[in-house]
């Protein structure tokens, strides 16, 4: 290690995990989003907000190297972002499987661990699934086919999946989306006990902050193609929300809840999670 | 009258004689039955049972075209569904598109086969082979063909095995993981033309789904193991093609109906076992 490194504040060097810099992204016309300064620190949980359409799952997929910026730059680990990357974990949200899918848990599982490798495999990926199983909490229903489990039981799977390269980043699209508020709670611990142990990065895209309020580190809420950024205390005010919508928004708290009234195209927001 | 048609259906004088001219059928019929078994299971997997519908019409559509103008019939098979699997494949990525394609393309394909059959003056039975199937006494020509272009969708399947069942399964994360998607359906699409030009040739383009769905789809309704599926699919797509064959020998019936009928009664007695399949389940205690 040279001195430089040494002297060098730790903060901004080595624990930045994600940087971007004057990033945009735009489809044609419409600007999504512009001038996107952003520094994620390694362990950090971050929510990202926003009304449907706001670039939500677009800022995934820059970050996941299948969409490329319009402007600016994009650094994860220090390098350009690439495909396919293992230091990024990928959470989706919840579908229900086709009724006669010929797989198991375990075998959704090792996907994660090897299916992007050419040939039809070895089973010395046996050890390390049943290592990501028992992570989740899944053993029990480990050769359980896929169809007959619940919906709380595949998020839990797809966590493993996600976790199966030792990422240094979890990328979270909508993963509590028909979850119960049991699972809701499950999945959400099981992604931040990652965080807390592996100081895994979480970003964690979502129509509803508030079954992971109390983890998250900072927001960043997109709208209109623009941002806002910051704590959630700061970002999550009538003020600054009215301000980034530019129309009148009232963000209330009732029994420790969020709630926000009044954003346009955001019907539901922040109410339960649909059906 | 009755024992007439008994006669005509079941028919077994000089079999002795009759299994060893059919020797390379039979051969060519396990060939396919494992090409069939282990391709099925993917077709299941990607909800391709219409396209391979599909797929068999404008294959059938290329064979009667080469029938007419007298080249390979083999070769125009070939043509005929790999033009349309690529078709399909390009057109249709989503599955609502990809149906109203098939189904546009499917009438299109047999009005074609129909009129270069109409248009064909040689030998009736020729003709008749085509959709419904037939035991020829394959030549050797014919079998290292045959043997040759099962051999490529083998292999083709053993090389993308993991990614192409990471994508059937789940599209999105496999993406996101580096997998690449669009260009392994379009492969996929290509094996899917190729397996149902050999399947054309012994059972027929209206009887193809026999053997490239129903076999994979009785062995989904046992296990959802992966080895397993692959296993029992093979097993009962060979069981369905060679002992269809092997009835078929001494009538003078098509070999589609002896095919068909196996693989239809393995389905139902998968059904019947998978049916407590779902109940059979033990929920861990709640809360877990």
């Amino acid at each position: 290690m040279t001195a430089d490194a040494l002297i060098a504040p730790r903060r901004s060097t080595i624990d930045t995990v994600i940087s971007l810099s004057g990033a945009e992204l735009a489809f044609g016309d419409r600007i999504l989003w512009r001038g996107l300064d952003l520094e994620l620190g390694r362990g950090e949980f971050v929510a990202v907000l926003g009304p449907n359409g706001s670039g939500k799952t677009s800022f995934l997929r820059v970050l996941l190297g299948q969409q490329r910026l319009n402007a600016g730059t994009l650094l994860i680990e220090g390098r350009p972002p690439r495909r396919g990357s293992a230091l990024l974990g990928y959470i989706p949200q919840h579908r229900a499987m086709a009724p006669q899918t010929p797989l198991r848990g375990r075998d959704l599982i090792r996907l994660g661990l090897d299916g992007h490798r050419w040939g039809p495999g070895t089973r010395r990926t046996r050890p390390r699934v049943a290592e990501l199983l028992a992570a989740v909490g899944a053993t029990d229903y480990a050769d359980v086919p896929l169809a007959l489990l619940s919906g709380g039981e595949l998020q839990r799977l797809r966590v493993a999946q996600a976790l199966a390269t030792d990422p240094a980043i979890l990328l979270c699209d909508e993963p509590l989306l028909s979850l119960d508020l049991h699972h809701q709670k499950v999945v959400t611990e099981l992604i931040d006990a990652r965080r807390r142990s592996h100081d895994t990065t979480v970003v964690f895209v979502t129509h509803e902050i508030n079954p992971i309020l109390e983890k998250v580190d900072r927001v960043l809420y997109l709208a209109g193609g623009r941002f806002r950024f910051g704590a959630p205390e700061a970002v999550m005010t009538s003020e600054t929300l009215s301000d980034l919508y530019g129309s009148p928004i009232d963000v209330v708290q009732i029994n420790g809840r969020l709630v926000v009234v009044g954003a346009p195209g955001s019907v539901g927001h922040d109410g339960e999670p649909a059906p | 009258m009755t024992s007439d048609i008994w006669q005509q259906i079941f028919n077994y004088d000089n079999y002795g004689e009759l299994l060893s001219l059919v020797q390379n059928s039979l051969i060519a019929g396990a060939v396919l039955g494992l090409v069939g078994g282990v391709i099925g299971t993917f077709v299941m997997m990607r909800d391709l049972a219409f396209a391979v519908h599909g797929i068999a019409e404008l294959s059938f559509a290329g064979a009667s075209a080469a029938l007419l103008i007298g080249v390979n019939v083999a070769a125009g098979s070939l043509a005929g569904s790999v033009l349309a699997a690529v078709i399909i494949g390009a057109l249709g990525v989503r599955a609502r598109d990809r149906n109203s394609v098939i189904g546009v393309l499917m009438p299109f394909g047999l009005g074609l086969g129909v009129l270069f059959l109409a248009l064909y003056k040689g030998r009736a039975a020729n003709k008749f082979g085509l959709l419904t199937g037939q035991i020829v006494a394959v030549d050797t020509v014919q079998m290292s063909w045959l043997v040759g272009t099962s051999a490529v969708v083998l292999l083709g399947l053993a090389a993308v095995w993991r990614p192409l069942m990471f994508a059937s399964l789940d599209p999105e994360v496999a993406a996101a993981r580096g997998v690449p998607v669009r260009a392994l359906s379009s492969v996929f699409m290509v094996l899917l033309g190729l397996s149902v030009a050999v399947a054309i040739q012994v059972v027929g383009a209206l009887l193809v789904l026999a053997l490239l769905v129903t076999p994979a789809a009785a062995a989904m309704r046992v296990t959802a193991s992966p080895a397993r599926v692959i296993l029992l699919s093979v097993l009962f797509a060979v069981t369905s093609v060679v002992g269809g064959i092997m009835l078929a020998l001494g009538s003078s019936i098509p070999i589609s109906p002896y095919v068909t009928t196996i693989s239809f009664t393995l389905y139902l007695g998968c059904r019947g076992i998978g049916g407590s399949r779902a109940t059979r389940r033990v929920l861990p205690a709640p809360g877990s």
